[in-house]
């Protein structure tokens, strides 16, 4: 019996995937504290006790995400763009486009038949179009993230927000906010900023498809479809696992491959 | 022939009245509500400092991004040709003009006549802007006033790696974590909005002399990190408050019909 293992520490999460025959068999996702060593930790050991499993029986790990050097346990790492293609092509073959976005940046990559890389393009200079927007705009809100995405279904009217800088864009929600706009239409104003600036960086590289979504963002349905609508793109669902779970699952395939390469110690 | 300038700003509103080419009173006062209200009460304010009428003000140029608002005004002109003939005023040989203001940054190029010949404005991200300035201000307890003294030498030379305001806070919010002096974190702070000043500046062929305007030339530890960042001598605006420059230029620009 082979047990492979996953770890993405990101900047807002740290996450972990068991698998055992490329079947995952334990997942988990905590928030990330100032040490990634510890974030990794905390993730993998929880994953670890949901399996019943212990450190001993995980053969290969490996590391990715912005803090996978300072992560003890792994065997090996592998950045997070590889992670992502390989997680995401697992789930869904047909994947050319991904886009992820995290808590702190955004990529869009995109993969070959084979789900070989073939380019990509990142945004961590701007918090616009990153996790970081939403977190800005829901602190502003006085809401959560996940009910930024809920709310914003049953809007109405969505607000134009005139400028996609965070600092200007919360200037303007606050404006709305005080003007007594309805939150949903509040709130799908957000996720339409959001799209439009993740569109721009989309549309630098060019989609092909089939177009899917990883990271924490991927869960906000308001900002998913603005996001297609903008595009005018259908961007498909990730429905086996957790979308924010990816980098942590194409880490773990990257385990398992190694494994099947023999490189596993007896 | 007495003619005035009107500059009405994202946070406040300048005035100046002149006589000729001398100047005989100004006002600046942080930006009301209502943007016609801020444009009443600077004027107001510069008449009475002035000791004169409205009806002795032959011409008003308004300017600024309210300029909109301004009941009162003979004719606009763009901030970008206020600030020009403002700058070409003082210093005749200025060729190069840094304006920054409370929410946008503006590099002009003039030619030896003073014309504009090109320029780069930034409204669209807070970095590089007063705002940047405002934030961090906040987030270190001290008024926007004295972090200019505070941040313009350094003990420990600190870095922030980011120019996006979110994520240089982020940055501040650790390094004072880490007890680091709020002076070192200035500096970097400067160091920081300089570059990002500087490769805005960069992206139009820079010539000198360079003259900055502006609110934030008033903040000497931004000037010395601009002046450092650009690698060359920057004038400023020294017998006049560099934050009506916009609205001097407005007035001369009233001197001609």
């Amino acid at each position: 019996m082979t047990i492979v293992a996953g770890c993405d520490v990101g900047s807002l999460a740290a996450k972990a995937v068991i698998m055992e025959r490329r079947r995952v068999v334990a997942t988990a996702i905590v928030r990330s504290g100032p040490k990634p060593a510890e974030s990794a930790k905390k993730a993998m050991d929880e994953a670890l006790s949901q399996a019943k499993l212990t450190m001993n029986d995980i053969t290969w790990c490996v590391g990715t995400g912005y803090g996978r050097e300072k992560i003890p346990f792994v065997t090996e790492s592998v950045s997070e763009i590889s992670c992502h293609g390989k997680g995401a092509q697992f789930l869904i073959p047909s994947v050319r486009s991904i886009i992820d976005i995290g808590g702190q940046d955004c990529k869009v990559i995109k993969l070959d038949a084979k789900g070989n890389l073939v380019k990509f393009i990142t945004n961590d200079k701007c918090a616009s179009g990153t996790g970081r927007f939403l977190d800005v705009m829901a602190k502003v809100m006085n809401i959560s993230v996940s009910e930024l995405g809920e709310r914003s279904l049953i809007a109405k009217n969505p607000i134009t927000l005139a400028s996609i800088c965070t600092v200007w864009a919360q200037a303007d929600v606050i404006k709305h906010i005080n003007a007594r706009r309805p939150a949903a239409d509040v709130c799908a104003g957000i996720n339409v900023a959001m799209a439009n600036r993740v569109s721009m960086l989309a549309n630098a590289l060019g989609l092909e498809n089939d177009i899917c979504m990883t990271g924490g963002v991927a869960k906000n349905k308001g900002v998913v479809h603005a996001l297609g609508r903008i595009m005018g793109k259908r961007i498909k669902e990730i429905r086996q696992i957790d979308p924010q779970l990816m980098g942590a699952l194409g880490a773990a395939l990257f385990a398992h491959e190694q494994t099947k390469k023999g490189g596993a110690q007896s | 022939m007495i003619t005035a300038g009107c500059d009405l700003g994202s946070t406040t509103a300048k005035a100046v009245i002149i006589e000729n080419k001398s100047i005989l009173a100004s006002a600046v006062i942080p930006a009301r509500l209502d943007p016609i209200v801020s444009a009443e009460d600077v004027m107001a304010l510069c008449l009475k400092n002035a000791g004169l009428s409205r009806d002795r003000i032959k011409a008003i140029v308004g300017t600024g991004y309210g300029q909109q608002q301004i009941p009162f005004v003979s004719r606009l002109e763009s901030e970008i040709v206020c600030h020009a003939r403002g700058a070409f005023f003082h210093h005749p040989t200025a060729r190069t003009i840094i304006d920054i203001g409370g929410q946008d940054s503006k590099v002009i190029k003039l030619d030896s006549n003073g014309k504009v010949v090109q320029y780069s404005y930034n409204d669209k991200c807070a970095a590089g802007t007063g705002r940047f300035l405002e934030i961090m201000a906040d987030s270190l307890n001290l008024s926007l006033e004295e972090i200019g003294s505070v941040g313009n030498t350094c003990k420990e030379r600190l870095n922030i790696s980011n120019q996006c305001v979110i994520f240089a806070e982020t940055e501040v919010v650790s390094l004072v974590n880490e007890e680091k002096d709020p002076g070192d974190i200035l500096n970097a702070l400067f160091r920081a909005m300089a570059n990002r000043v500087c490769s805005q500046a960069r992206s139009l062929t820079i010539e000198n002399d360079v003259v900055m305007t502006g609110g934030v030339a008033k903040n000497i530890g931004v000037f010395n990190a601009l002046c450092q960042s650009m690698g060359t001598a920057i004038k400023t605006i020294t017998d006049l408050d560099p934050q009506i420059n916009g609205a001097l230029g407005a007035a001369l620009l009233a001197q001609e019909a």
